[in-house]
């Protein structure tokens, strides 16, 4: 029997919400990369922990998920989202978001800072971990790395570290100047947190909307060169092995900064990478339409670059996979395409999108997938991992990897429909989440 | 001249090279109807056309406004000043409400690459690309063309050169497009900093000294530099422009034979070309100009008849 439970927030239509006082999942493929964990089981949550892997005690009194064809893995967590919340509520807010992450299987996101006003102090990072409250997913807010994402000084970083920020970025924007480059990572260096770099030399970049080449000489659009790209990708990286600071590169796209990446972490620099499901799957041909939901920052690169993004992520130069997931209004998007605004949403379906392009076609294994997914950057966050182990936090995804699905815009949970996958048919989705003493699990 | 070929004219890429001749040909014909004493013709009595200029243009919006009228359509025209456009209308907004008055076809001239295509895609009008930011701008290059052929008897094989700043240039890439596609060779060649990234992938050849350029083509298409890329840092000055790449009397003289030169307008004499060049006897440059109304008229009647075979 499942009941509805006292301590969180409405499921979406078409999910069930229980509490996990008493939860088991029968006979699921329990699959924990990193404890080379990979067996067929019954799973028991007593009090949000794990209590047991093996079957299910015959008195029993709990509910009980039916397994059969569903994988449980280590909860999902996205390092690089776009929340909106405070300030652009009509694109976004945090429990929409969640519900948005919930649906593609994240149990933990990172929200960027650029919202309005900026996360540069601890009462907005306390404002988003609050709007997130009754979710089963854990909000971990990223600081701006400068007051008030200005790019003049730094923000008050001890402060936000105080109250649990453990990275700091002015995504949308890079760090203006190599000098305020080197004091973030010094200064951050105190509390061994990261700067997590939009990397782009926007002086080359200028009003470029695509990645500069053979298409968008023909579009007539103005390009966005991939060099612009690298050259903001070595500086962070001279910087951080000449301060011993800590340097991620968010939305990698190009094949140049897959290699200065590989090549800094053999020399042993601190730097980890991120990559996104479109930057790993679409190249700029598909702008041809001129197609505003393909607009993206960085853009959409080249077969090339998606073959080194793709090899990167198998070498683990790149560490994980973030969705950047960018919500924008229906109407800011139908307007021509220069003026669009840049991004596209990405969290309901990312892992679809890396089971079906990538683990299917055996280009990555499954196993590197999840890692990518999940514990990857929460170890870059100084974060808790998830562990399928008794006595561990239930903090677990369940998918089923063969169902097939068709992506569409109209009926994400995101309060914005900008994906670039409309239309797609995907096979593998998630089906629930277990975290913070919660599950919400897809109904049919 | 009642084949019906078109349903949009967004941009030359990719078109048939049938569909180039027939409007070439079609043109040829509605020039002569241009020297009649009375030259005016009945296809598009009934057919409204909406220009829609969202940036500045004198020649191109005269020379639509006189084809449709040479057709006997209904005419609106609309530029950005003075419209809703100031007061924050998106584009869509702005052409849905001039499409609920019942129009047929849409000319739009707009600063945004892509902008026609968009509009085709929600709007019922026929959409022709009046020229769109530095994407294209079909019927200028088609009146090239029909000045082209007019000139030098056809396509195949023909050396044709586009001259000046190809990176910001819609003309510059149509020409390419529409050339390429009945044959002819083109190059393009001008300051290596405004020969936009990979173009050869368009199947062109590549210059930076116009005299080389000169001494190979039969035909040189000299576009405008727009004054403004001196301050955007492209090029040094104009003077060094005008003595790097314009087009002078001097130059044309060493090369000792006669090649066609065409400039789409407007002109800034003594940048990119001189005007002992543009006002030489023979000098083609207006006759584009009136090939341009012919031309234009091509398109609506090609476009309009489908119209109204739908209808």
């Amino acid at each position: 029997m499942s009941h509805s439970a006292d301590n969180h927030i409405n499921p979406p239509e078409g999910w069930q919400g229980y509490n996990c006082h008493n939860l088991a999942i029968r006979g699921a493929r329990l699959f924990d990369p990193e404890l080379k964990l990979d067996m067929v089981s019954d799973i028991v949550i007593l009090e949000g922990k794990i209590s047991s892997i093996g079957p299910i005690p015959k008195d029993f009194g709990g509910d009980i998920i039916e397994g059969k064809e569903l994988t449980v893995c280590p909860g999902l967590f996205d390092m690089h989202v776009h929340l909106r919340e405070p300030g652009y509520e009509y694109k976004e807010t945090v429990q929409s978001g969640c519900l948005a992450a919930v649906a593609g299987g994240f149990t933990g996101v990172a929200p960027m800072p650029n919202t309005n006003p900026p996360t540069d102090t601890p009462a907005t990072v306390n404002f988003i971990r609050q709007q997130s409250a009754g979710t089963p997913v854990d909000v971990h807010p990223i600081g701006a790395i400068t007051a008030g994402r200005k790019g003049d000084q730094l923000s008050e970083m001890a402060e936000l570290n105080k109250a649990g920020v453990t990275g700091y970025s002015d995504d949308g924007s890079p760090v203006p100047t190599a000098e305020l480059m080197r004091l973030a990572l010094e200064y951050t260096m105190m509390s061994n947190s990261v700067i997590i770099e939009h990397a782009e030399d926007t002086s080359l970049s200028g009003k470029g909307v695509m990645d500069e080449g053979a298409v968008s000489t023909a579009l007539g659009l103005p390009g966005w060169p991939s060099i612009a790209e690298d050259i903001d990708v070595y500086r962070c990286i001279r910087l951080a092995e000449y301060t011993g600071g800590r340097i991620h590169i968010a939305h990698l796209s190009t094949k140049e900064s897959v290699q200065l990446v590989r090549e800094a972490k053999a020399r042993g620099v601190n730097v980890t990478a991120e990559t996104t499901p479109h930057h790993l799957t679409l190249d700029c041909t598909i702008l041809e339409g001129y197609n505003s939901n393909y607009k993206v920052n960085p853009p959409l690169r080249t077969k090339a670059d998606i073959d080194a993004l793709i090899e990167g992520l198998k070498d683990e130069t790149i560490d994980a996979i973030a969705t950047d997931h960018a919500p924008h209004a229906h109407d800011e998007k139908e307007v021509e395409f220069i003026l669009a605004p840049f991004g596209m949403i990405g969290l309901e379906t990312a892992l679809g999108v890396v089971l079906t392009k990538l683990v299917k076609t055996k280009k990555i294994t499954l196993s590197r997938a999840v890692q990518a997914l999940s514990n990857a950057p929460r170890k870059i966050l100084n974060l808790p991992v998830a562990k399928i182990e008794v006595g561990a936090i239930a903090n677990l995804t369940i998918f089923n990897s063969d169902e097939k699905w068709t992506v569409d815009g109209t009926k994400m949970l995101s309060k914005s429909q900008n994906t670039p996958f409309g239309g797609w048919e995907l096979t593998g989705r998630a089906t629930g989440v277990v975290n913070k003493g919660i599950a919400f699990v897809r109904r049919d | 001249m009642s084949e019906l070929v078109l349903n949009h004219l967004l941009g030359l890429q990719g078109i048939e090279p049938s569909k180039i001749y027939t409007i070439l040909d079609t043109a040829d014909e509605f020039l002569k109807v241009l020297d009649r004493p009375i030259p005016k013709v009945p296809p598009l009595r009934g057919i409204t056309v909406a220009n829609i200029f969202f940036e500045p243009s004198t020649r191109t919006k005269i020379s639509f406004e006189l084809a449709e009228k040479r057709l006997s359509a209904d005419v609106v025209s609309f530029s950005k000043s003075g419209s809703s456009v100031s007061k924050g209308e998106t584009l869509l907004d702005t052409v849905r409400n001039i499409e609920a008055m019942k129009i047929d076809v849409v000319v739009i001239r707009h600063h945004a690459q892509g902008a026609p295509l968009f509009l085709t895609e929600r709007i019922k009008s026929a959409v022709i690309n009046a020229g769109d930011g530095s994407h294209e701008h079909p019927t200028q290059a088609l009146l090239d063309m029909m000045t082209i052929r007019g000139h030098t008897g056809g396509f195949e094989g023909l050396k044709v050169v586009v001259l000046g700043d190809i990176a910001h240039s819609r003309v510059a890439r149509s020409n390419i497009h529409g050339l390429k596609a009945v044959g002819a060779d083109v190059m393009v060649c001008g300051p290596s900093t405004l020969i936009p990234r990979d173009i050869e992938a368009l199947g062109v050849k590549i210059s930076t000294d116009v005299d080389e350029a000169l001494d190979w083509c039969d035909v040189i298409n000299v576009m405008r530099l727009q004054l403004e890329r001196q301050n955007q840092g492209y090029i040094p000055s104009l003077r060094e422009y005008q003595r790097t790449f314009g087009i002078t009397k001097a130059r044309l003289d060493r090369i000792g034979r006669k090649i066609v030169v065409l400039h789409p307008g407007p002109m800034n004499r003594g940048v990119e070309i001189d005007s002992n060049v543009a006002d030489a006897p023979g000098s083609v440059i207006l006759q584009q100009v009136t090939h341009g109304v012919a031309i234009r008229m091509a398109v609506l009647f090609l476009i309009s008849g489908k119209e109204r075979t739908d209808a």
